[in-house]
């Protein structure tokens, strides 16, 4: 009898050492916060639940930046950790935060599109927690978030997802995945209601251009690529062509399936006058024969398999040596964007969207990510922004 | 929380007391015991709102 009291007391002490270090770890980063510096172009900040009902209160609610030039002109939404495993899109869109001014126009920046994504972990594949990413000050720390919604947030999943409104069956986990769940509804799945308040800000403040930035696997065919529905089609193709030409890398076109519902490049074009474009940056941490899923490997995508499989042309990027680090793919998703404004304002001038301050794919490649962001710590607090 | 979340959590919280009951009343089989807190383990992480 004691001898069963003593083996049942380890295991008790074994199983309080796992949830402790392991829950509080978790616990950790659920409420670890992001700072983002307001830079000198931010005039305002919403929260997303200014814009729709439902998420106030949740941890879905975000802070949305506005950055308004002196003249009118086009607007722009831009959106990123739609898959808050996707950092290239978080990154740009912090760098647009803390630096970009716009002259003419307006920028409307959400930057954790998905947050209950961004505080939802893949630990079981053995992602880390958090990355670190050098600046000129130090390190600035993010959390390593997950593709999909915390099911702590929403749940449980259907069976099968049947998209609203076009009631198409999707797989049950893509109803916590916001770039399934465009355009959204109000009283609906709490996904519906972020993709909801981001059509009524596109709706409303009428947004000319929306990007939705993200990153893929360089074994997936939709990579390294503008995705465009018909009406975005022209301007993509022009922007594709001009960064090849001026600044030497691919970036080419998708069609936008019009059969497959959800996706912000086909619903927004089709329940707003916006016009839509996807950004699809490589990113060889997502692949899966890779070797372990470090953070170095996050930040450089260097992966001696990968490398093989390049040999064997099985990947749908150039791939060597180098392999895909963040500079560079931070830097193709900000020359994109500012070749897109430039392509939309040559063919309506009054519409025009000019910012300053942006830095384009060479000047990321050559000073890093980490040069562009501010320090939170000398910034004013209250142009600090905790999310 | 919507309604049907919380009869999730109900049924968690019922899951976990048939767990425990099991370990407390195991009294030969090591590996069970050992079992039963493994699978104890998510259950209370969601409980606790952690994971």
């Amino acid at each position: 009898m004691k001898r069963l009291g003593i083996i049942k007391g380890v295991l008790v002490l074994v199983f309080l050492v796992f949830i402790i270090q392991g829950g509080n770890r978790l616990y950790r980063h659920r409420h670890y916060d992001v700072p983002i510096v307001s830079g000198p172009g931010v005039t305002r900040v919403a929260r997303l639940s200014d814009f729709g009902p439902g998420l106030k209160g949740t941890m879905a609610d975000t802070w949305v930046y506005f950055l308004e030039g002196k003249e009118p002109g086009g607007k722009a939404l831009l959106m990123s950790n739609t898959h808050a495993n996707e950092p290239e899109g978080l990154m740009a869109t912090v760098i647009i935060i803390e630096n970009a001014v716009v002259e003419q126009g307006t920028l409307i920046v959400i930057p954790q599109f998905d947050h209950s994504a961004s505080v939802n972990t893949r630990a079981g594949d053995g992602y880390p927690l958090y990355f670190e990413v050098k600046t000129d000050w130090g390190r600035k720390k993010f959390r390593m978030g997950n593709r999909d919604a915390s099911p702590l947030d929403q749940w449980p999943d259907p069976d099968v997802y049947i998209h609203y409104p076009d009631r198409q069956l999707l797989s049950y986990i893509d109803v916590r995945n916001t770039n399934r769940t465009w355009p959204g509804r109000p009283d609906g799945p709490l996904m519906e209601k972020v993709t909801y308040a981001a059509m009524e800000i596109m709706r409303r403040d009428k947004v000319d251009l929306a990007f939705d930035i993200h990153g893929a696997e360089t074994m997936f065919p939709v990579t390294n690529c503008i995705v465009a529905p018909d009406k975005s089609i022209k301007i993509a193709t022009l922007a594709s062509l001009t960064v090849k030409a001026k600044e030497g890398f691919d970036n080419h076109v998708e069609p936008s399936p019009g059969g497959f519902r959800g996706l912000s490049h086909r619903e927004i074009g089709d329940y707003s006058e916006t016009l839509p474009f996807l950004l699809e940056a490589p990113i060889p941490f997502l692949d899966q024969p890779t070797g372990p899923k470090t953070e170095k490997f996050l930040l450089d995508g260097k992966d001696p398999f990968l490398l093989q499989l390049a040999k064997k042309q099985k990947l749908f990027v150039p791939y060597d040596e180098s392999g895909w680090p963040l500079e560079k793919r931070v830097g193709q998703h900000c020359s994109v964007m500012l070749e897109i404004f430039r392509q939309y304002a040559k063919k309506n001038p009054e519409r025009s969207i000019l910012v300053r301050g942006i830095p384009r794919y060479a000047e990321l490649v050559e000073n890093g990510v980490g040069h562009y962001f501010r320090d939170p710590s000398a910034a004013e607090k209250d142009r600090v922004y905790m999310n | 929380m919507p309604l049907i979340m919380i009869f999730y959590y109900l049924l968690t919280v019922y899951l976990i007391g048939l767990l425990v009951w099991n370990f407390v009343r195991e009294k030969k089989s090591i590996e069970d015991m050992a079992m039963y807190l493994l699978v104890l383990i998510p259950l209370l992480l969601r409980v606790l709102r952690i994971k």
